[in-house]
C-alpha cells in the first residue's frame, strides 16, 4: 500500500528536542511502562466494577426469591394486626403490591433503587428504608471501628510475641486462651459481659448496658461506656483469630531461605525479624483484615443484637423477625455492598504491598 | 579471685605461636554440630576438619545430608538454635568463632565472612527492591550515608556482571533471570569485600550455561580480592574447575582431604571412587548404565558403628564394622580416613583413574 510513504517517514530526521538524545529516550521508556501499569490497573479496577454491580443484582434477586421460598410470616398479615378481617388483609397485601408477581415486584422495586437510589418503604413503620439505613450506618460504623482497634492491637503482637517465643509458656497460653476465645459464642460472651461489668445488671457494674448506645456527638464518654463491652466481645475472637495466623504466618516466614540470607547479612535479630520477617508475615494478614473489616461493617447481627445496639445488624435481625421485605433488602444490599468493595480494595492495594501482583 | 597473670600470658603465647604455626585463615578443627529432635539426636556433624587460605578455593563435597551446610552455616553462627549443640574449634584470624558472643558474631557475619546460598530466587526477600537489600547489607555495617552505600552497591552490581546497574538495582528479584539474581547475591556478598566467602551450592538452582558464568565470576573476584572460598557442592566438575583444595565429606566427617590435582589423579577413599566413577565421561565407552554408590547416605540419627560408609563400601573388612578409621595423612597433603591398607589403595586409586585413560 503505502510503502514508500511509510519509508520516507522512516528517514526524515525527527526534530530532537533540546537535550535529548539517549537519556530522555530512556526516560520516556520508563514513562510509557509506568503509564501501561496504570492503565492496565485503571481496566482491573473497572472490570472488577462492572462485576460487582452485577454481583448486586443477583444478591438482590436472590434475596427476593429467598424471602417467598421460605416460610416466613406473612408481611400483609403482620402489618394489619392480630384481629384484622381477611378482606383488610387483603386490602393491604394489593396496597403493598404483594399480590403481584414475584419478578414484577422485583422490576418495581430494581426501578426505583437505580432511578432514583430509593429502597423503597418499610412495610412495618412506613419509613424510607434508605434513611433508616443511613442513620443506622454511623453506629454500626463506631461498633465495627473500635472492635478493629482493639483486634488489630492485641491480636498482632500477641502473634508476633507468640511466634518469637514458639513454644515458650507464654506462646503456650496465648494461644490455648485465643482457642477459648475463637470458640466462645459471640451471644454467649456477651451475656457474660454484661451480667460482669454492666452498669444495670453487672456484678461489678463499670460500663454501659444492654440498650445504652447514645451517639458520640450527643454524649462522648456515654458513648464509649456503651461500646466497651461491645466492642470487646466483637474483637475478641478476631484478636484470637489474627494472633493465631500472625503465629503462623511468622513462624512459616521466619524458616524462609531470605530470612538466613538476611542474618548471613549480620542483621540484628530485632530486624531481622521486623523489617524481613513481617514485612513478608504481615501481607496476606492485611487482606485478610481489609475482608473482615468490610464484613463488620454490613453489620454485626449477634454483637448489636445481645447488646441492643441500633445499628445495622440490629434492623437486620429486626426486619428478618418481622418479614419486612424492602428493610430486609436494604440491609443485605449495604452488607453485600462493603464486602465488595473490600474485596476490591484489598486486591488492590495487594498490588502496592506484593510487587509480584500484577493485573 | 586469685590473680593469675602468668596463666593467662601464657595462654595469649600460646595462641599466638598457634595462630603463627597454622597459616589457615579459617581453620575448623574436631567440629561437632548436634541437634535435639523428636526422634533423636541429629549427628550433622561429627569431627569434620578443614581450613582454608587467603586466596585459596576449598572444595566440600558430598552427598545431601553429609553435613556440609551445616558446617559451613556453624562457621558465621547460624545454627545456633536452642535444639544444638556445638564443640570443637573454629578459628578464623585469631578469632574462636564458637564461642563468640552473638553480637559479636554479627559484626564478623557478611562483614568479614559472607555466605551465599543455592536458590538465589527464595535467598532474596521478594518484597524489597534487590538494591535496597545490598544497601542494607553495607548500613548494618558501615555508617555511610544512603547514596553513598548506594553508589557502591552500583558499582557492586556492575562489578559481577550486571547491564545497566543503576537501573537493575531498583529491581525486585523476580524481575531478574536465575543467573542474575545469583550475580545479585554474589555482589551482596562481595560489597564489604569478606575475607572468606562461602557458597553454599552457588549453581545448583541455574542452567548449565549460567553455571559455568557464576564459576568464572567467583573464580575472577577471589583472584582480585584474595578472598578465601569454600565452594560446597556435590557437583565434582564445579570442584574440578574451581578448588585448590578438596575435602570429601561423608555422614558429617571429612573423609578425604587432598590438593585437587591429587585427589583427581589418585583418590584414596572407595567412597571417592564411587563419587568418581559416578560422572559420565565423554572420553571414555560409554556405559550401558552409569554406576552408582548401592545403598543410602546414613541416617544421622542412627549411625552404624565402625566406619560410617561400612554398608556401602565395596571393599568392607572386619576391622570397618567395630573400628572408626581416624583420619591421617597417607602422603604430604592428602589426609584419608580408610582401613584399607594404604599401598592398596593406592593402586585401586591409581587404577581407577588409568582406567578412564
Amino acid at each position: 500500500m503505502s510503502q514508500p510513504i511509510n519509508n520516507e517517514a522512516t528517514n526524515t530526521p525527527r526534530p530532537s528536542r533540546p537535550g535529548g538524545g539517549l537519556r530522555s529516550s530512556v526516560a520516556g521508556y520508563a514513562r510509557t511502562t509506568k503509564g501501561v501499569l496504570f492503565s492496565s490497573m485503571f481496566r482491573y479496577i473497572v472490570r472488577r466494577l462492572i462485576w460487582g454491580v452485577l454481583m448486586l443484582l443477583v444478591v438482590s434477586a436472590l434475596t427476593f426469591v429467598i424471602f417467598y421460598l421460605l416460610p416466613a410470616g406473612d408481611p400483609a398479615a403482620i402489618r394489619a394486626g392480630r384481629y384484622a378481617t381477611p378482606a383488610r388483609i387483603e386490602q393491604i397485601r394489593h396496597q403493598l403490591g404483594l399480590d403481584r408477581p414475584v419478578y414484577y415486584q422485583y422490576w418495581v422495586y430494581m426501578k426505583a433503587l437505580v432511578v432514583h437510589f430509593d429502597f423503597g418503604t418499610s412495610f412495618k413503620t412506613n419509613l424510607p428504608v434508605r434513611g433508616e439505613i443511613f442513620r443506622r450506618l454511623p453506629v454500626t460504623f463506631s461498633v465495627a471501628i473500635g472492635a478493629v482497634i482493639i483486634w488489630v492491637a492485641i491480636g498482632i503482637p500477641v502473634g508476633i510475641i507468640s511466634a518469637i517465643k514458639s513454644r515458650s509458656w507464654l506462646d503456650r497460653v496465648t494461644m490455648g486462651g485465643s482457642l477459648v476465645a475463637i470458640s466462645a459464642p459471640v451471644y454467649w460472651l456477651g451475656l457474660i459481659a454484661l451480667f460482669l461489668f454492666s452498669k444495670d445488671v453487672g456484678v461489678i457494674k463499670v460500663f454501659g448496658g444492654s440498650g445504652s448506645y447514645v451517639p458520640f456527638f450527643q454524649d462522648p464518654a456515654a458513648w464509649f461506656s456503651s461500646l466497651i463491652l461491645p466492642w470487646f466481645v466483637l474483637a475478641a475472637a478476631f484478636t484470637a483469630f489474627y494472633a493465631r495466623m500472625v503465629r503462623g504466618n511468622l513462624i512459616e516466614t521466619m524458616n524462609e531461605d531470605f530470612i538466613r540470607t538476611a542474618r548471613a547479612k549480620g542483621l540484628s535479630e530485632r530486624r531481622v525479624v521486623f523489617r524481613h520477617g513481617l514485612r513478608a508475615a504481615l501481607t496476606p494478614v492485611v487482606t485478610m483484615a481489609g475482608l473482615d473489616i468490610g464484613t463488620l461493617l454490613g453489620g454485626a447481627v449477634l454483637t448489636e443484637t445481645v447488646f441492643n445496639i441500633p445499628g445495622i445488624g440490629r434492623l437486620a435481625y429486626d426486619s428478618i423477625i418481622g418479614s419486612d421485605l424492602p428493610m430486609i433488602q436494604g440491609t443485605v444490599l449495604l452488607g453485600a455492598f462493603f464486602i465488595i468493595s473490600a474485596n476490591l480494595i484489598v486486591d488492590v492495594l495487594y498490588a502496592f504491598l506484593d510487587p509480584r501482583v500484577r493485573y | 579471685m586469685t590473680p593469675e597473670p602468668p596463666d593467662s600470658d601464657n595462654a595469649a603465647a600460646k595462641s599466638r605461636e598457634t595462630s603463627k604455626s597454622s597459616s589457615a585463615l579459617l581453620e575448623i578443627r574436631d567440629l561437632r554440630v548436634h541437634f535435639r529432635t523428636r526422634d533423636g539426636v541429629v549427628h550433622a556433624v561429627e569431627g569434620a576438619q578443614l581450613s582454608v587460605e587467603r586466596g585459596q578455593t576449598l572444595g566440600v563435597v558430598g552427598e545431601s545430608g553429609s553435613g556440609k551446610s551445616v558446617t559451613a552455616m556453624t562457621v558465621i553462627g547460624l545454627t545456633r538454635f536452642p535444639n544444638a549443640t556445638i564443640s570443637g574449634e573454629i578459628e578464623f584470624d585469631g578469632i574462636d568463632l564458637i564461642n563468640l558472643p552473638d553480637n559479636q558474631m554479627r559484626r564478623v557475619r557478611g562483614r568479614r565472612i559472607a555466605m551465599i546460598f543455592q536458590d538465589p530466587l527464595s535467598s532474596l526477600h521478594p518484597l524489597y527492591k534487590v538494591g535496597w537489600q545490598i544497601v542494607e547489607a553495607i548500613q548494618t555495617h558501615e555508617e555511610v550515608s544512603t547514596s553513598e552505600a548506594r553508589a557502591r552497591t552500583i558499582e557492586a552490581l556492575r562489578e559481577v556482571g550486571i547491564p545497566s546497574p543503576e537501573k537493575r538495582i531498583d529491581s525486585y528479584p523476580h524481575e531478574l533471570s536465575g543467573g542474575m539474581r545469583q550475580r545479585v547475591m554474589i555482589a551482596m556478598a562481595l560489597v564489604l569485600k569478606p575475607d572468606v566467602l562461602i557458597a553454599d551450592e552457588p549453581t545448583t538452582a541455574l542452567d548449565v550455561t549460567v553455571q559455568a558464568q557464576i564459576l568464572d565470576l567467583i573464580r575472577r573476584l577471589k583472584d582480585e580480592y584474595g578472598t578465601a572460598v569454600v565452594m560446597i557442592t556435590h557437583d565434582l566438575g564445579v570442584i574440578a574447575e574451581l578448588a585448590d583444595e578438596v575435602a570429601v565429606m561423608y555422614a558429617g566427617r571429612v573423609m578425604e582431604k587432598a590438593p585437587r590435582e591429587v585427589l583427581f589423579t589418585s583418590p584414596e577413599l572407595p567412597y571417592t571412587w564411587g563419587l568418581m566413577r559416578s560422572i559420565p565421561r565423554l572420553d571414555a565407552p560409554r556405559p550401558d548404565r552409569l554406576d552408582s554408590i548401592s545403598g543410602l547416605p546414613p541416617s544421622l540419627i542412627n549411625l552404624p558403628p565402625g566406619c560410617p560408609f561400612h554398608p556401602r563400601c565395596p571393599y568392607v573388612m572386619d576391622v570397618c564394622l567395630k573400628k572408626e578409621p581416624e583420619l591421617k595423612q597417607s602422603e604430604p597433603g592428602h589426609l584419608v580416613s580408610c582401613h584399607l591398607d594404604v599401598k592398596e589403595r593406592q593402586q585401586i586409586g591409581r587404577d581407577l583413574q588409568t582406567l578412564y585413560r
